[in-house]
């Protein structure tokens, strides 16, 4: 049996022929299998969904009760049958919930990674390593250029700038979906203590996080509060809302961004940020390419990202490399801005 | 050096003066000697070691990464310290333990030679992680280009010891790098470092913008006043030093030494004095436009073609010093009589004075500035920007004093176009589309359209901004990365009132033409986009200053 005879790139996702789903679908299928709940990789309309409860919670909170025909919570690990396909979900370590699809069929293994990072995060469990035949890898940071170097010297490096300008807000720019509640936890984890400000379009999936233990201390919503008065105090917000009409009544904001993109200067000058914070949960180059060697892999496939790269560099260590492509992914929205948002 | 990287790193994202400021201060606080003082070199332009070039920091890359992984990153990036910095495949293990401090590469950079140059570089770089790398590559490229001016640093330097940068400033010229003296005087620890230079430069006194209303309120009897001339304010020194010969020296108003740029003027300086001025091109006793000297200024090399064809000029406005004397603290009106008197003696035809607008009241004034060629400018009218006031007994202080000098500019030229892009704006802005990129009609291949011939981004109110971020936002039409394109038809669009000191051709825009100092002056909402001025009207305004300007023409005035 071929790869392409168990997975196939169609233009609404990968599709499982033998299983008779598909995995992330940018469209409605019958059947979708979902790695994890960003808007990008998981929609409302489709026929049956299988994802982690983790995944399933997160789509009912943002698309309502009737955001799939029915549902099945599949555990990490856990083992399903489909048809004439095995299929298991293994921890991704990119958000809460966000799982690694395993297909098996015929004897061959292959590996939907989805999103992925191998790297500690303290809100989601950690990244592991799923030996396979095929590995479908993402490659958002797939540039040698990209290299995440440790996130506690960044929320240092915000926390020394509190410090610093005791009188001046700190806006955090974070993905309202895991970056978000990283973000905190990390803070809590350097010793930050004073209350922690969010945005309203962060309130519902951050009291989700807490629900599942997952400890952030005091976290109040910035509408309470008295925003000139906020000085000293740090403010998470969505990315987008940065730049807007809500960020102006803070005390001299110094507009701090976590995401993997500041680590090239021109993209952190091109949102006008003052303090660019070098934080992803996706893979950096060294992730992305210790994690395919680590697989065992004979043949990748890599999507969404800086596909041209990472396929070159796979060829250059004798591996078969393609690029999938699958439109959808990390493009929708305000042009890029929520997908960069999400890195 | 990871400290110094991690502050030239917020230095160049932070827009605003004062976290710069606090930011080089808490630094300089931080940090021991040397080390600092290296720092403090660095952000003042003061390292004298042979840079860097780029084909050697390539080399070093080749040597590292995959040829094919390079060139995808570097067209990513866009910039080859960065990129370097971020792909060089640094060991881990070996990290902090092995990073430089900047006085080791100071140091070492200027007793290396050529040959050892490049595994050295490399050395350090296995040492520093990404942000330290890319710090190091600026630093030995001699590409630091952060956003912070000497003054800046210098005056973050002086907040260390509760002084003002002005003593700082005068002290500057005798001190050296890591400035162990400086430090140790401004913590308490020791005296004050004497100056011995010859020829120091002194901390500049400016003006305030001045509106009729502000004048009339004056005594006009209490003022003097003189043409604005639009060159470059310098400052012209010279004097003894220990071997009894003469320096001479030109600083920039904000101290920045540019004799190496103007030689053929520095010999004109043969008296021991400190002048305040004005440097122009004069040809054939006309002075020329600022767009003749912004030629001059865009040459890198000075020749003697460059000189004979830019003649340097000074025309002086004020005497801080004469030989020994310090003569700021006396009245201006007797520093302008010591002023006539040394340019005199001086008897060279590159230096003269400023001369007086004469005046009784404050209307003989506004009519002088309306026509200054009537009132005695002449010929040069076309390059007074405007006229100073000044108090007859003001002592020149440094720095912005209120009520001693008043600057009074010109009515600047207005057209009606049309706004076009909007961009956000940085710092207290960053919130706000108030970068505005404005057109004016033409006729192009299909029709009337709009070329822009302009950026602005001041000028206007606090209250006209909110209502400008309020109509982009709801009239965007199309979105460029951070750029909106704003609805610009015939019918529709927004009309703004721009004002701009002068003209100039540029091969760099499509229009072909670049404006001076351009900002918003009013909003036009009464005004429909297609009756916003033409192309052709800024093109006639050219034209009539080009001809204006030039010597074969005899003159007069736009």
């Amino acid at each position: 049996m071929r790869p392409e005879d168990i997975l196939v790139p169609t233009p609404s996702g990968v599709c499982c022929k033998p299983g008779g789903f598909h995995i992330d679908p940018t469209r409605p299928v019958k059947k979708a299998l979902i790695t994890h709940g960003h808007s990008d990789h998981a929609r409302a309309g489709n026929g049956a969904v299988l994802a982690t409860q983790e995944t399933l919670d997160i789509m009912r909170l943002r698309y309502g009760d009737n955001f799939a025909g029915t549902t099945q919570a599949v555990s990490y690990g856990e083992t399903v049958k489909l048809d004439g396909a095995t299929v298991s979900f293994h921890p991704a370590g990119h958000v809460l919930g966000s799982a690694q699809i395993r297909v098996e069929c015929g004897g061959l293994r292959v590996v939907a990674s989805g999103d992925y990072k191998d790297v500690a995060d303290p809100t989601c469990a950690s990244f592991e390593l799923i030996p396979c035949d095929v590995f479908i890898t993402e490659a958002t940071f797939g540039l040698p250029v990209f290299r995440h170097h440790d996130a506690e010297g960044e929320t240092a490096k915000l926390l020394r700038s509190i410090e610093l300008f005791p009188e001046r807000a700190h806006l955090v720019g974070a993905y309202s979906l895991g970056k978000a509640q990283r973000v905190m936890a990390m803070l809590r984890a350097a010793g930050h203590d004073r209350p922690i400000y969010i945005h309203g379009a962060m309130e519902t999936i951050t009291r989700y996080y807490e629900s599942r233990a997952i400890n952030l201390g005091q976290v109040e919503l910035v509408r309470g509060a008295n925003k000139a008065e906020l000085g000293g105090h740090i403010i998470v917000c969505p990315p987008t809302a940065m730049s807007d009409l809500w960020s102006r009544r803070f005390p001299e904001p110094v507009t701090a961004f976590a995401s993997g993109w500041m680590r090239v200067r021109a993209r952190a000058r091109q949102h006008g940020v003052t303090l660019p914070l070098v934080i992803s949960d996706h893979a950096d180059w060294d992730g992305l390419t210790s994690t395919i060697s680590a697989t065992g892999a004979s043949e990748i496939w890599v999507t969404h990202g800086q596909e041209d790269a990472l396929v070159y560099w796979c060829q250059t260590k004798g591996l078969k490399a393609r690029p999938l492509d699958i439109v959808g992914y990390g493009d929708e929205d305000d042009a890029g801005a929520q997908a960069e948002a999400e890195a | 050096m990871n400290r110094f990287a991690e502050l030239l790193d917020r230095l160049a994202y932070e827009p605003g003066r004062n976290a710069k400021l606090r930011l080089i201060t808490d630094y300089l606080r931080g940090t021991p000697d040397p080390e600092r003082g290296w720092a403090l070199a660095a952000l003042t332009g003061a390292l004298g070691f042979k840079h860097a070039k780029a084909g050697m920091i390539r080399g070093l890359i080749a040597e590292r990464t995959d040829p094919a992984l390079f060139a995808l990153s570097y067209d990513y990036v866009g910039d080859l310290s960065e990129t370097v910095a971020l792909m060089w495949p640094a060991d881990p293990t070996q990290k902090s333990k092995s990073a430089p401090t900047l006085s080791d590469v100071v140091q070492t950079l200027s007793t290396l030679g050529k040959a050892q140059l490049p595994a050295q570089i490399a050395r350090w770089l296995d040492g520093l992680d990404e942000t330290g790398r890319w710090a190091l590559l600026k630093l030995v490229t001699g590409a630091l280009r952060i956003g912070v001016s000497a003054r800046l640093a210098k005056t973050a330097v002086a907040s260390l010891g509760n002084r003002e940068s002005d003593e700082i400033e005068i002290l500057w010229p005798g001190l050296t790098p890591p400035y162990l003296d400086l430090f140790a005087w401004l913590e308490g620890r020791a005296n004050k470092p004497s100056t011995r230079d010859p020829a120091p430069f002194r901390p500049p006194m400016l003006a305030h913008a001045a509106e009729e209303p502000d004048l009339t309120a004056l005594t006009a009897a209490d003022y003097l006043a003189e043409w604005k001339w639009d060159g470059i304010r310098v400052q012209a020194v010279a004097g003894y030093d220990e071997h009894g010969e003469l320096v001479a020296r030109l600083y920039s108003r904000t101290g920045e030494e540019i004799s190496r740029t103007f030689p053929d003027l520095l010999a004109a300086l043969r008296l021991p004095c400190a002048i305040d001025g004005e440097l122009l091109i004069m040809r054939e006793t006309r002075v020329q436009s600022f767009n003749v000297l912004q030629q001059r200024l865009n040459r890198k090399s000075v020749t003697a073609k460059l000189m004979a064809e830019f003649p340097a000029h000074l025309r002086a406005y004020d005497l801080l010093a004469e030989g020994e004397e310090d003569l700021r603290d006396r009245p201006f009106s007797d520093r302008r009589e010591q002023l006539q008197a040394l340019i005199t003696r001086l008897n060279d035809p590159r230096i003269d004075i400023s001369p007086l607008v004469p005046f009784k009241t404050w209307n003989d004034l506004t009519a002088a500035r309306a026509d200054p060629s009537s009132a005695g400018a002449g010929a040069d009218a076309e390059a007074v920007e405007g006229v100073m006031v000044k108090r007859r007994d003001a002592a020149y202080v440094p720095g912005r004093p209120k009520g001693s000098w008043w600057k009074w500019k010109r009515d600047p030229m207005v057209i009606d176009a049309v706004l076009m892009y909007a961009q956000r704006g940085h710092g207290k802005r960053s919130s706000y589309y108030s970068d505005y990129t404005f057109g004016v009609w033409s006729k192009g291949e299909n029709g009337e359209e709009l070329v822009p011939v302009g950026k602005a981004y001041f000028g206007f109110t606090d209250e006209e901004l909110i209502q400008i971020d309020r109509f982009v936002r709801r009239n965007t039409v199309d979105r460029f990365g951070p750029v909106r394109e704003v609805v610009h038809e015939p019918k529709s669009g927004l009309v703004l009132e721009v004002a701009f000191e002068a003209l100039q051709r540029s091969t760099r825009h499509k229009s072909g033409i670049a404006m001076r100092f351009p900002r918003i002056s009013r909003l036009r909402w009464d005004k429909p986009p297609a009756e916003a001025d033409r192309l052709e009207t800024l093109e006639n305004m050219l034209t009539q200053r080009e001809h204006a300007t030039m010597p074969a023409n005899g003159g007069g005035n736009v």
